[in-house]
């Protein structure tokens, strides 16, 4: 004889069955002691037999149910069967009671039981996310509103919204259902009535493309309608516009591929494939200017920079400079090394008896990447990736202009233009690029940053010296060559 | 939708649909928000089946079915006489946007016959994806189909705008290759998916979006004299050097304008499912590509019953297993038990000793693994040794009959 009474209301009645679980573990009532009943199943006792003994949930502390638990009630909830509560309340009653890990115990006939229930729910919301169609039915304006019908087996309407909401975030939607509605105006959503589906919910024209597109799409040599049954059965046909065409792609079917079959092998057209062959042959951009063009196509990895920043100078240049990166300068007047940075260098190339006009200079990575700090844009360096990323750019760049000699400026210049990372201040000197004699040496940014006094003047000092020696090396592999 | 739209829709939705792929699963977290449109939930989602059982869930078109390419299984080959089309950039961007409003498509599958030249073809490819992406906020799905011959820049920036960038090997040996598909480099192919997959996993390291639903590819089956080994062999080395998120497999289907060069024959599909059912056993059950392969006979899998069980009655010696002692790896090997299944088993048998009925509730395959597993209320016996054990466990073969 049950001693409590639980009466929830129509559908997927979370917050009572989560108030009534609160009062009735407080009451300490076994799951045998409880009737549950819901507006969607009515009572065997014609709902007056009993008097409604629910404990007061609201003033009960709340319980601590393992995740797993939460998550479990919140989907079976949704099921229509007239047990549901019952079941869940036995699960709650038994994990409450020595049994936390129950849901672990994947044989037990009652966890068998509400993984099933489980299961079929969220199997509804998939097919309910996979199978909603949206109309266009224009507002009088001529905006854009979209309606669809469906019915879901469950009482999924509300736990289904947020998949749409989330996707259909800036269009103007309702979704009808026989146990509840949906309505977005792009700002908030409205759960309404029930509603039947109305005349003249014809599909619209894209529809009418889209069923198009689904008859091409099939493939008749490999038919097998019972696969398709199985994960689309009939039940939601009534609301998809492209099951349609079904009855005849199936019925079509054999004799498309009776026809493919016994058609003769089609005699090839003999055309020569040189065309083919010579078209890739060519596809890698014929002059640095080509090159130039698809750089600045290309949209930069990182985004935010105004503009990608190529290289400069002569082709046939003797020396190639190579950087990190264009700056906040460099991105604004979208030529290298024309910063606080590149002042430096061009300073010390003179002095050292580089003419800068004469040299080509480009960098590692063609734009700018920064972080906004108020009104500053701050530098941010380009990580290994991002240099591999911009590499075959630079490496084609060379291939253009054939330096005699090729300079890195810092470590992300060697990086990009020896693939692995390199120690700039141990490895300064000359070097083997690849295909291209080569010499590391600071990036002038380095100079910047030292503190005024001995060692910056030091260290610009050193940064002159090797430019001198790059300019005899360059002039020693001319005399080689 | 004009009429002239709806057939070059119709022509290059034929053209593309022997692509195997359709996944749209992998890609996390793109929210197109207020100003944009859609989503990536990380699982993918079937908005339809066709009556070929296929799962449709992205609009898989070619942007045209021109090619200068002369691949002998493929339909769009340049000396095949099939009706040719092409899209402009505008229309495959209105499409998808029109589809994926009303809920049909998760995105876009996009690949494309080689036109003018691979650059070209993969730059307007690759204009599609920007256009979706920069100017309507577009956050669903996008694959792409790379052009292995395209220049390696171009695939850099392929991965920019892409969930899943793809590049199809389509046949299992380099010869095969060169035989059938004259103008493709098997080296090539290779060259690019090894780029790729720095490039993701660079990206992943760096926090960065490239690819982030990794990269895939397709085989064809029965187009060639390859056996199943081989084909595993080439789908086991792409896995582990190349990190690819899958290998697809696609039965040569006979296309209408049939080459002369390959049989007209209907597509192996059983063969097919065995593949498809192996490669899961190379990846999620710890078998070797020889183990799989001793279960068949000449290097073919065995087409009347599954790998695992072929392999299995090849291997009576290490049956039955008992479900409350074994550790994972052997629970695996069981025909009938899946990775889910013995997972519960795993986390089921630390609460109590699981009984004949218990795994009747927590895996659907018990009929072929009753041979060989023990339980506390089951031993097989001899039942695992005895000669007839393959007839008990499968109906007696039927002719597959597809016509």
């Amino acid at each position: 004889m049950a001693l409590h009474r639980v009466e929830l209301v129509e559908g997927a009645d979370h917050a009572g069955f989560r108030r009534a679980v609160r009062g009735l573990v407080a009451a300490g009532a076994a799951p045998d002691d409880v009737l549950w009943t819901a507006g969607d199943a009515p009572s065997l006792f014609g709902g007056s037999t009993l008097p409604t003994m629910l404990p007061d949930g609201d003033a009960a502390p709340p319980l601590s149910l393992p995740r797993a638990v939460g998550e479990l009630v919140e989907a079976v909830v949704c099921h229509r069967e007239p047990e549901r509560y019952a079941l869940l309340y036995q699960l709650i009653w038994r994990v409450l009671h020595g049994e936390r890990y129950l849901l672990g115990h994947h044989g037990d006939p009652l966890v068998h039981r509400l993984a099933l229930l489980n299961k079929a729910v969220r199997r509804d919301l998939h097919k309910m996310h996979a199978f909603v169609r949206f109309r266009d039915v224009p507002d009088p304006d001529g905006g854009e509103r979209f309606v669809a019908f469906f019915e879901p087996d469950h009482f999924i309407v509300e736990a289904a919204a947020p998949f749409f909401v989330e996707r259909f975030q800036s269009m103007i939607w309702s979704i009808l259902t026989p146990v509840g509605s949906l309505h977005w105006n792009r700002r908030e959503l409205t759960v309404g009535p029930p509603a039947v589906m109305s005349e003249g919910m014809e599909g619209d024209a894209v529809l009418a493309g889209w069923r198009r597109y689904y008859e091409s799409t099939f493939n008749p040599a490999r038919v097998n309608p019972t696969a398709m049954r199985a994960e689309m059965p009939k039940k939601y046909w009534a609301n998809m516009p492209e099951t349609a065409s079904i009855p005849r792609m199936i019925q079509e079917a054999p004799a498309r591929v009776r026809a493919m079959v016994e058609q003769e092998a089609a005699a090839p057209i003999r055309r020569s494939p040189d065309k083919a062959v010579a078209a890739m042959a060519t596809s890698r951009p014929a002059t640095l200017a080509d090159l130039n063009a698809l750089i600045r196509r290309s949209p930069p990895l990182v985004p935010g920079a105004t503009q990608a920043v190529l290289g400069e100078g002569p082709e046939e240049a003797a020396i190639a400079f190579v950087g990190e990166q264009p700056g906040d300068q460099e991105d604004v007047q979208g030529r290298p090394f024309v910063g606080p940075a590149g002042q430096l260098l061009t300073r010390a190339m003179a002095e050292a008896g580089i003419d800068r006009d004469a040299a080509y200079m480009t960098n590692a990575v063609k734009h700018f990447k920064f972080k906004p700090q108020g009104k500053r844009r701050i530098h941010q360096s380009p990580t290994a990736g991002e240099v591999k990323h911009y590499r075959w750019w630079l490496m084609e760049e060379l291939r253009f202009v054939r330096p005699r000699l090729v300079v890195a400026l810092g470590a992300t210049a060697a990086l990009a233009l020896t693939g692995r990372s390199v120690s700039v201040l141990r490895e300064r000197g000359p070097a083997g690029f690849g295909d291209w004699d080569g010499f590391v040496t600071v990036h002038p940014s380095y100079l910047l940053r030292l503190p005024d006094g001995e060692g910056a003047r030091g260290a610009y000092g050193d940064f002159v010296a090797d430019l001198r020696r790059v300019r005899d090396l360059a002039e020693g592999l001319r005399a080689g060559s | 939708m004009d009429d002239a739209l709806l057939d070059k829709l119709a022509i290059l939705a034929d053209a593309a649909k022997y692509d195997a792929s359709c996944a749209s699963s992998g890609a996390k977290g793109r929210k197109g928000g207020a100003a944009g449109l859609g989503s990536t939930t990380g699982a993918g989602i079937c908005h339809a089946y066709t009556p070929d059982g296929r799962c449709v869930s992205l609009l898989k078109i070619l942007l045209t079915n021109y090619c200068l390419f002369d691949c002998a299984y493929c339909i769009n080959r340049r000396s095949s006489n099939v009706r040719r089309a092409r899209f402009s950039v505008a229309e495959v961007v209105a499409l998808t946007i029109g589809f994926y409003k009303r809920n049909c498509i998760e995105g876009l599958f996009l690949s494309s016959g080689i036109i003018r030249s691979p650059d070209h073809t993969m730059e307007q490819m690759m204009l599609v994806a920007k256009t979706l992406r920069q100017e309507h906020g577009f956050a669903g799905y996008i694959h792409l189909k790379t052009i292995p011959e395209a220049s390696p820049w171009l695939i850099e920036q392929a991965g920019l705008w892409a969930d899943r960038l793809s590049i199809n090997l389509e046949l299992p040996s380099e010869s095969s290759l060169e035989q059938l598909a004259p103008e493709k480099d098997g080296a090539n192919i290779k060259a690019v998916m090894g780029q790729v997959n720095e490039r993701i996993t660079e990206a992943k390291e760096e926090r960065r979006r490239f690819s982030p639903a990794g990269q895939s590819t397709q085989m064809i089956v029965g187009a060639d004299a390859a056996t199943d080994q081989s084909v595993l062999h080439t789908s086991h080395t792409l896995y582990r050097r190349y990190g690819l998120r899958r290998v697809y497999y696609s039965a040569f289907s006979p296309i209408p304008e049939a080459s002369a060069v390959l049989p007209v024959k209907p597509p192996p599909l059983q063969r097919e499912n065995r593949l498809y059912q192996a490669d899961w056993l190379l990846r999620y059950y710890g078998f070797t590509v020889e183990e799989i392969a001793e279960g068949g006979e000449g290097g073919m899998l065995d087409l009347g019953i599954d790998p695992k069980l072929a392999w299995a009655l090849k291997n009576r010696h290490r049956f039955p297993v008992d479900v409350n002692r074994a550790d994972r790896e052997l629970l695996l090997r069981v025909p009938g038990l899946g990775a889910r299944a013995v997972d519960k088993i795993l986390e089921a048998r630390r609460h109590t000793r699981l009984r004949m009925e218990d795994l009747g509730r927590l895996s659907a395959g018990l009929k072929r693994a009753r041979p060989f597993l023990i339980t506390a209320d089951h031993h097989p016996g001899g039942l695992t040794d005895r000669l007839d054990l393959r007839r008990r466990l499968v109906p007696p073969a039927q002719q597959l009959s597809l016509f």
